[in-house]
């Protein structure tokens, strides 16, 4: 039993509740580093009994950093739910808006979130943080982030009716269209962040990749995990945000399965630990081997890498380039180790500018016609890749359209056992003999920004819908209950 | 609550400025940053002194403060767990001005209809009766467990959702789901101009959506609920008048009707217009009074049969502001009832 | 002790106050369990004061306006009919009983009937038993 606990509390720079316990032996030196989630509000609960197309607009509250992922794996649900295929204009201004989001977040995590470690240089608590990091960059560089984030959001707003918190979202297309003028509007926002998108590139590589700091983690073997990887291709195989095939690899980097998203859930089972809200999903037919990665254990990785691991390549050109550089560096995939998590969300980074772009030019999105008839309603789920990972929403509604079963997995509750794995290898490495510096329990968070998590997300409900074990453990550590569900 | 604000305390030095999260989806925080270029201003106005989104400042930094050496905090999220309430109650002691910034810390939110839960709570039989809760009272249970590595603990989760005025007496409400860009900055102007509104007032404006629609409204009585999926929805005529249940009515105005402008019903995120109590409660009168199936008084059994069978009336009339309703969330009656 | 219900009746002013008074003057025999409210119209009744007499207490409401065709207002009491039916459906949603809410119609010369539905509904709600918020509701 561990003498000495110390405490983060709360962690912060990320999106979410949670606080990190170090566990010190006699000697000082970390035995265990938990990260404990302390929230949950209970979403698949009180969904039921709700109208089946408020939905897109209840869900979306898991998470405000990401909602226009729950926003359309819930639309994209309904549309299964509904049998109605969107039209192809609806489909076109759903990836646009969806791309706006993938660039906004990313953009968010990189100089709010995890960037701040790397580009505010070093800086004590005090300026570890986005004013450190204009302060650092200068204000010049400071409005043009600021800038790009707007447009993100703009883009976001023309086509989903919100900045933050869409609401175009409905079965079989979306409610409202888009205008000529707001058709220019879109073109030129997204020749802006394509433009930065590139300056973003270039201070990546000078002040992240170029640093001794980050390369000392990001080289640094001790940081991998050799996991199993899942994310979303197009037919091409490349990697995909708002739609495609799932597949997942296993660690050597062969496939593992490829299939039809909304066959993914029944490859999962989820365990419940009784010192957290958050559970830890693995690969049914792999199985739980406790919390170490490699062939016989089930856990897997979600999120950036992942994608970038499962995929054969981007969409886009400047991002296929940038991946290149990315194999090349790490000598091939699957790319193990968990700091190229950063590097490899810059290039999505890239690929979602240059998409919105791309789409932004396309006549078809001032098309009029932007819903299908619905069918009667039944049961459907719903995939995307969120920012951070494989989003999947299922529901089952009765005949009347109203919901009679909710059920949401979450990309960071999947990638929850991973994350505590990396947590205790960072707190092992950050942790010297005596030394509980601020420092160096930044250095322990550092180990989760990688993720990006997403706490809320992680924590909305009680029970997943999977079948999950609870067991409860008496303060001797005997157990004393087991509870299937 | 007898404050009274007119200003902020004079200061040498610059202000201080907390925002906080409780039970949050992160929406309002992403939501102070639709500032977008003018967050510049907001930094030069005040240091951020805690902010646990965006910065490394932990409880213990926060315990330290002063009683009342923040000037504003922004408190975002409802009232879920004792860590939320714990931490509303602190930030009320730090605070000169604390800020109830979006619908959950104005009112209960979105997650409020977790109130509508038959166990009371989600965790009744899972988590509460967990044999290695320590707290003998069992108020509100502190989660612990021991296993090989040592004590953790977790918040308990209360009764129900509430907001942040159930707990702490509140000096403003900044209302949205989040707060759009422009109710953000109006805020954020009266904070640069020092010249604060009276306490307890909420920094929107004082009609209903309808208001601010730009839809025509024909007078019409509603002879008929669109179902879900109709999906020829006029853009320029009311939504009330074509059959879609629309909150307008019964929702304070400040986001220019949003959601009517993208034709999506509103569902009521700004709260109950000034001076009413209970916004689904005033929905479900305005509908009623317009819902007529043919000449007045012919239609009474049909129009009573459509009302009695309105699909999920809890989740249309009181999506964002159940808790701080009349009844708050579900009513537990022993009278004989059928239902479930 | 028995149960005694405490309960809200709102009378318009025009039918069913004027009934409740005919009662009164033909010295009719009804319990004394229903606190009068008189309005001017049964369509004034809003649901929120309905929701607020149950919260701070009732445990039965009666709302009484005129026979269809007959309100002084043309159309007020139609509005009632529907937001009564709307209510009754909301509050049945909560968990309430909806039987806790009546609707009559009664006219200025129905002392009688009056009376009678006083009585009939005091008899129902103490079968009932104590409103969710009754200060005499049996704690389980």
């Amino acid at each position: 039993m561990s003498t000495n606990k110390v405490s983060i509390d709360p962690i912060t720079r990320l999106e979410g509740h949670g606080k990190i316990d170090i566990f010190l032996d006699s000697e000082g030196n970390p035995e265990d580093a938990v990260l404990q989630v302390p929230e949950l509000r209970g979403f698949e609960e009180f969904s039921r009994g709700r109208r089946a197309e408020d939905m897109p607009r209840i869900t979306e509250r898991i998470c405000g950093v990401c909602p226009e992922a729950h926003h359309f794996a819930s639309t994209k649900a309904l549309d299964a739910a509904y049998s109605s295929p969107p039209p192809e204009t609806a489909l076109q201004l759903r990836e646009l808006l969806y791309n706006s989001y993938i660039f906004a977040d990313h953009l968010l995590h990189l100089f709010y979130l995890g960037g701040p470690d790397f580009l505010a240089n070093g800086a004590t608590k005090e300026k570890r943080n986005i004013v450190g990091v204009i302060n650092e960059l200068g204000e010049a560089v400071g409005k043009k982030l600021l800038a790009a984030r707007r447009k993100a959001h703009e883009a976001i707003e023309i086509i989903g009716g919100h900045q933050v918190h869409p609401v175009t979202g409905i079965p079989g297309g979306l409610s409202s269209g888009i205008t000529a003028s707001e058709k220019e509007e879109l073109a030129s926002i997204g020749k802006d962040v394509l433009d930065f998108s590139e300056d973003v590139l270039e201070l990546f590589h000078e002040k992240v990749i170029a640093s001794e700091d980050f390369g000392a983690l990001m080289n640094n073997a001790r940081f991998s995990l050799d996991s199993y990887y899942m994310g979303l291709i197009d037919e091409a195989g490349k990697v995909s945000f708002y739609d495609g095939d799932l597949r997942i690899i296993d660690p050597e980097g062969e496939e593992y399965a490829r299939l039809d998203p909304s066959e993914g859930i029944g490859l999962l089972e989820e365990r419940v630990e009784p010192w957290t809200y958050v559970k830890f999903p693995y690969l049914k037919g792999v199985g739980w081997d406790g919390f170490s990665t490699g062939m016989d254990s089930g856990i897997f990785r979600v999120g950036p890498l992942a994608r970038l691991n499962v995929g054969n390549g981007m969409k886009t050109k400047l991002a296929q380039k940038e991946y290149e550089k990315l194999l090349e560096h790490f000598d091939g995939k699957p790319v193990h180790q968990t700091y190229a998590y950063h590097w490899a969300r810059m290039i999505e980074l890239v690929q979602a500018a240059e998409r919105i772009d791309e789409l932004a030019r396309l006549d078809s999105i001032t098309g009029d016609e932007i819903s299908s008839e619905l069918g009667e309603p039944g049961e459907g789920v719903g995939v995307v890749e969120a920012a951070r990972g494989t989003l999947f929403h299922h529901y089952e509604l009765d005949q009347t359209g109203i919901v009679e079963m909710a059920n949401m997995i979450v990309p960071t509750t999947s990638n929850s056992a991973a994350l505590s794995i990396s947590i205790k290898q960072a707190a092992e490495e950050a942790i010297e003999v005596g030394e509980i510096s601020e420092e160096a329990l930044n250095r322990v968070e550092i180990g989760f920004r990688p993720y990006d998590p997403c706490l809320a997300c992680a924590t909305h409900s009680v029970d997943g819908g999977l079948d999950i074990g609870l067991s409860i453990y008496d303060d001797e550590g005997k157990l004393i209950e087991e509870i299937e569900k | 609550m007898d404050r009274v604000l007119i200003a902020m305390p004079k200061k040498e030095d610059k202000r201080k400025l907390a925002a906080y999260w409780a039970s949050s989806c992160g929406g309002c925080d992403v939501g102070l940053l639709g500032l977008h270029e003018r967050l510049l201003e907001l930094i030069d106005f005040a240091s951020i002194v805690f902010w646990p989104a965006a910065t490394d400042f932990k409880y213990e930094d926060l315990r330290s403060y002063g009683d009342g050496e923040i000037d504003v905090t922004f408190f975002n999220g409802g009232i879920r767990t004792s860590e939320n309430a714990e931490m509303a109650e602190l930030l009320r002691r730090k605070s000169e001005v604390l800020v109830a910034y979006g619908s959950c810390a104005h009112l209960g939110g979105i997650p409020g209809l977790a109130n509508l839960s038959e166990r009371g709570t989600l965790f009744d039989t899972v988590y509460r009766e967990n044999p290695t809760t320590k707290n003998p009272a069992n108020t509100v249970p502190k989660q612990v467990s021991e296993g090989k590595f040592g004590e953790l603990e977790l918040p308990g989760v209360n009764e129900k959702v509430g907001a942040l005025s159930d707990i702490v007496p509140v000096d403003y409400s900044v209302p949205g789901c989040p707060p759009p860009p422009e109710i953000t900055e109006d805020f954020l102007d009266l904070l640069l101009e020092n010249d604060l509104p009276e306490t307890g007032s909420v920094i929107a404006g004082g009609k209903t959506v309808c208001d601010e629609c730009d839809r025509e409204w024909n007078q019409e009585a509603i002879e008929e609920l669109k179902p879900p999926g109709d999906v020829n929805i006029d853009p320029d005529e009311c939504l009330l008048d074509q059959g879609i249940i629309c909150l307008g009515p019964a929702t304070r105005s400040g986001c220019d009707a949003s959601c009517p402008s993208v034709n999506r019903p509103c569902r009521g995120c700004f709260g109950p217009p000034e001076g009413v109590e209970d916004q689904g409660a005033e929905m479900l009168n305005s509908l009623a009074s317009i819902l007529q199936i043919g000449e007045e008084g012919t239609g009474l059994e049909q129009e009573r049969e459509l009302l009695g069978a309105l699909p999920d009336p809890l989740g249309t009339f009181y999506s964002f502001a159940l808790p701080v309703s009349i009844f708050g969330g579900r009513v537990e009656d022993g009278g004989t009832n059928e239902h479930e | 002790m028995e149960f005694e219900p405490k309960l809200v009746g709102f009378l318009c002013k025009w039918c069913s106050s004027a009934g409740a008074d005919l009662a009164g003057v033909s010295r009719r025999e009804y319990p004394p369990n229903l606190i009068p409210v008189t309005v001017n119209c049964s369509g004034r009744v809003e649901a929120s004061e309905v929701m607020r007499a149950f919260r701070d207490g009732a445990d039965g409401v009666l709302i009484s306006g005129c026979h269809p065709g007959d309100c002084h207002y043309t159309s007020g009491n139609y509005k009632a009919g529907r937001r009564v039916a709307l209510l009754k459906h909301t509050l049945d949603e909560f968990g309430m009983n909806p039987d806790r809410v009546r609707l009559v119609w009664i006219s200025a010369t129905e002392g009688d009937e009056f009376a009678r539905v006083v009585r009939e509904f005091t008899e129902e709600i103490r079968a009932l038993g104590p409103g969710p918020y009754s200060n005499a509701k049996e704690r389980r």
